[in-house]
């Protein structure tokens, strides 16, 4: 390995930085969901793990190139987008239920 | 050196923008500590060549979701503290963080060995000559068509299910309907 090769690894970073961040991002997510007890901020913590995956997919797409790794984000996308309408919806039904204090735990009210 | 820039602005952003959404009380602020993630991984997106996936990361996340998780908190008048002061598990707050340390390291360890590839995908490559767009195009109108227009039905079931569980319930029809 040259010099000229040594200088244009370290010009760009490579796979391992985005995915220290991906793992970060993630471990953040996960801790939030176990953290917080507000079911809208649990909600934007799935978005966060959901943002680690789709960052990690696209650093691979990058790595192998291979563009399937951005399909999969793109369809990530679009699924997420479904999950957040239908769990924003049964978030509003929780909150209708019960007015005061609707906390995670209130999710059991939904067993009818 | 500016690609190493670039990188540490987006990854900046992205993480303390996550660190935002889990320190601040009110959800409003949450929600805005979101955006700004969301935002730091659009840009690490285009850093990484995936320029279509940072337009409709900005497009979709940070401007559809991001509005709808406004509109609830704004729906539902929940922009008050997060009630943190009953614990309903002893000791679970410290668990979480343990179990958060443990994933962290089992995370970056894992990112660090080397990989079983299989074989690579047919769907293109990422790093050819054409633009990042075209190559999406190409292959999301032919090899992908399928699974393409598959997600514009998810999308309907989507809407359908979330009319269906947020309409008011009739007080007299209820029997009825159920």
């Amino acid at each position: 390995m040259n010099t000229a090769m040594v200088l244009s690894a370290v010009a760009k970073p490579g796979t391992g930085p985005y995915l220290a961040v991906s793992a970060v991002l993630f471990t953040l997510g996960a801790v939030g969901i176990l953290l917080k007890r507000n079911v809208l901020v649990m909600f934007m913590c799935v978005e966060l793990m959901l943002n680690a995956a789709n960052l990690a997919l696209v650093t691979f797409a990058r790595s192998l190139d291979d563009i399937g790794g951005q399909f999969a984000v793109f369809f990530t996308l679009v699924v997420a987008a479904a999950e957040v309408v239908v769990g924003l919806g049964i978030i509003v039904s929780i909150f209708r239920r019960r007015k005061s204090g609707a906390t995670a735990d209130s999710a059991s009210l939904l067993k009818g | 050196m500016v690609d190493w820039i670039v990188f540490g602005a987006g990854a900046l952003m992205t993480l303390l923008g996550a660190v935002g959404v889990l320190t601040v009380k009110n959800p409003v602020h949450a929600a805005l500590m979101l955006v700004q993630t969301l935002f730091g991984v659009a840009v690490l997106f285009v850093a990484q060549g995936a320029h279509f996936l940072a337009a409709v990361q900005v497009i979709v996340y940070a401007g559809a979701i991001v509005v709808l998780f406004l509109f609830v908190i704004m729906l539902l008048g929940v922009d008050r503290d997060d009630n943190m002061s009953g614990e309903p598990l002893k000791g679970q707050r410290i668990a979480a963080a343990v179990v958060g340390a443990i994933a962290l390291v089992e995370l970056i360890l894992i990112s660090r060995v080397n990989f079983v590839l299989g074989k690579a995908s047919t769907a293109g490559i990422a790093n050819g000559a054409e633009t990042n767009v075209e190559t999406i195009s190409k292959s999301l109108f032919t090899r992908y068509l399928f699974a393409f227009e598959i997600t514009s039905v998810l999308l309907v079931i989507a809407v359908v299910g979330a009319v269906m569980l947020a309409r008011k319930p009739k007080p007299a029809a209820e029997e009825g309907v159920a």
